[in-house]
């Protein structure tokens, strides 16, 4: 009995290992491309927003994979934190404090802010069947960005002075400086965000996630996506686990805008950036790395991101073949033929059969 | 005093009077039988009981608390649990963690606890899957703790359906056609299962049924539905037997 229950636990902390393992390797791996400068200065700048996507899509997993309703404004979640964080920094960019000390206080002000609209949001929403949380967060996303988009903070010796039209609107003294500027958005952040924290941060995520997940919340959030009316009649609180579980998802993606945004010092608002394309981009990532599997989120972010820049030489059939692609995964990852094949070929198999030779 | 006592029961769905002036008394410790032909209501008496539907008249009282028109989480906290015509599992879970949804609300610590993995997530974990293990034995369903609940074959689902309503410590366990779908075997050993619930658990059951066999094999009371309205209630021989119940069933 007991050896049953041991025998579960280890399947599960086993490929979590695996996860957090394949990670350390990556990170591994690319300092030792890095240290031998076999990597092209393109390829490393794109080490922190690939952490950046990474975590994003570990956060969306939890929605999407595990709690069973789908998000398209997890890009809203992860400007939220950019900016807040970013607004922070900024303002205390010249006083004494320990820019260690700062980054992290930023980490926490982003994750706070983003988990503070998860729940705003989620409020309302999480109580609504069907694809309401889908259309609501869409419009949250483009909400988000837009009022960014026309805000205008400045902060000079009388504090801090807010206005929605434009820089002369602030009133501000002379010796003031702007913090946001519209459209112009956040510019001067010191660029701290690095590979080795943007890994920390991954690996911070898949601790919380996996850990919530295996855990009895977990098994709550698990028991309302596979079936809300039994869950209930258990004695499942719906709206609360909903709602924690909306919330830790949107910190977790906050998490990954005050990465993004400390990678860059001038951080605008775009579509590009922070727009649905980005959302749908996370949800790609998901969907292909599979739901509810979270290594398959980080290979997903990893791969997708990836090979636009790979590709760049074969210039105009560059998207062509990335679509060619993400058709492809699609086929193999959720195709009933492919799953079959999969099952059939899977390394495991192949190794259990040629021992069976031997003998 | 009577565990569960249903007063003047009714609810309309638009023009239809699905269940009026529903009576029922259960004492303790009994095995009682709701039967009655297709869409009589039963199933619906069944959701009004557990909160799913909001009775427009009536009064439903629980071991002395009235639990009139509360929510499905706090009727399962005040004591009653259920299984699902339909199988309801949580298909893409193993098991054991069915159950251990079921003891949700008995063993408990923080989202933090589980997240830090504190001391205390540990400790409760223990007890959860020792709590499990032991009504998993309890339906002989130990050696597929492992496997996920949709993967159980047709009878096991049912049983681990019935565990997982257990594990919430209930007072009166309410059974919405659990020999549905069962042969002659299945069921005979699922009446014993039900028997030995109640002896063991020292249960109050309130089971809907269609199979005569099991509902005469085990029920010591019954209430026959017909159209909403109770056609008769009382000891099982004596509901059986009665004339009306037999023309309900059997038509002129």
């Amino acid at each position: 009995m007991s050896k049953m229950n041991l025998k579960t636990m280890k399947k599960t902390t086993k490929s979590n290992l695996i996860t957090y393992a394949m990670v350390i390797v990556i990170f591994a791996v690319v300092q030792i491309l890095v240290a031998t400068g076999s990597m092209s200065s393109l390829m490393q700048g794109l080490l922190v927003p690939l952490c950046t996507y990474s975590i994003v899509a570990i956060g969306l997993n939890l929605c999407v994979g595990y709690l069973g309703e789908l998000s398209l404004g997890h890009a809203g979640f992860m400007c939220v934190g950019a900016f807040s964080s970013a607004f922070f920094t900024r303002c205390m960019e010249n006083s004494p404090m320990n820019p260690t000390l700062r980054f992290i206080i930023a980490l926490l002000i982003g994750t706070a802010v983003a988990a503070f609209f998860g729940f705003l949001i989620g409020i309302p929403v999480l109580r609504l069947r069907g694809d309401y949380l889908a259309i609501v967060t869409l419009a949250f996303g483009e909400i988000i960005k837009n009022v960014i988009n026309v805000l205008y903070v400045g902060k000079d010796e009388n504090g801090l002075h807010f206005a929605i039209n434009d820089n002369k609107a602030l009133n501000m003294s002379g010796t003031g400086e702007m913090i946001i500027d519209g459209a112009k958005g956040i510019t001067g952040t010191p660029r701290q965000s690095t590979f080795l924290i943007g890994v920390i941060l991954i690996l911070v995520a898949l601790f919380v996630v996996f850990n919530l997940v295996n855990s009895r919340s977990g098994r709550a959030i698990m028991a309302i996506r596979d079936n809300r009316i039994a869950a209930e009649s258990v004695g499942i609180n719906i709206t609360k686990f909903k709602l924690m579980a909306f919330t830790i998802s949107a910190a977790i993606a906050g998490a990954g805008g005050v990465l993004y945004a400390h990678n860059l010092s001038s951080l605008i608002a775009q579509p590009a950036n922070f727009g649905y394309n980005m959302s749908i981009m996370i949800l790609v990532f998901v969907v292909l790395g599979g739901m509810g599997s979270f290594r398959g989120s980080i290979i997903a972010a990893v791969v997708l991101t990836m090979l636009p820049e790979v590709l760049r030489g074969l210039r105009d059939y560059r998207m062509l073949i990335y679509a060619i692609v993400l058709i492809a995964m699609m086929l193999f990852n959720w195709a009933p033929a492919a799953i079959t094949w999969r099952q059939t070929h899977s390394l495991k198999n192949l190794f259990a059969k040629k021992t069976k030779e031997v003998q | 005093m009577a565990m569960l006592e249903v007063k003047n029961l009714g609810i309309s769905f638009g023009g239809l009077r699905a269940v009026d002036g529903f009576e029922m008394q259960i004492e303790k410790g009994q095995l009682y039988g709701l039967i009655g032909p297709n869409g009589a209501g039963k199933t619906t008496v069944f959701n009004m009981l557990t909160g799913v539907y909001k009775p427009d008249d009536g009064s439903i009282v629980l071991d002395g608390k009235d639990i009139t028109g509360k929510k499905t989480i706090d009727i399962n906290k005040a004591g009653i649990a259920r299984t699902f015509q339909n199988i309801r599992l949580f298909k893409d879970q193993s098991v054991l963690d069915n159950v251990k949804v079921g003891l949700h609300n008995h063993h408990t610590y923080s989202t933090l606890t589980g997240i830090l993995r504190l001391p205390k997530y540990f400790k409760v974990e223990a007890e959860m899957n020792e709590k499990a293990m032991e009504l998993l034995k309890v339906f002989g369903l130990e050696d597929e703790a492992d496997y996920l609940a949709s993967n159980l074959p047709y009878g096991k689902q049912r049983k681990l359906e019935i565990a997982r309503a257990l594990a919430t410590e209930p007072k009166l366990l309410l059974l919405d056609e659990p020999a549905a779908g069962m042969n002659p075997n299945e069921t005979k050993e699922l009446m014993d299962t039900i028997r030995f619930v109640r002896d063991e658990f020292d249960m109050t059951i309130l089971l809907i049924e269609h199979d005569m066999k099991l509902v005469s094999g085990i029920c010591e009371k019954l209430t026959v539905l017909n159209f909403g309205q109770v056609l008769a209630s009382g000891n099982t021989s004596d509901v059986l037997n009665n004339p009306q119940v037999i023309r309900a069933y059997l038509g002129e």
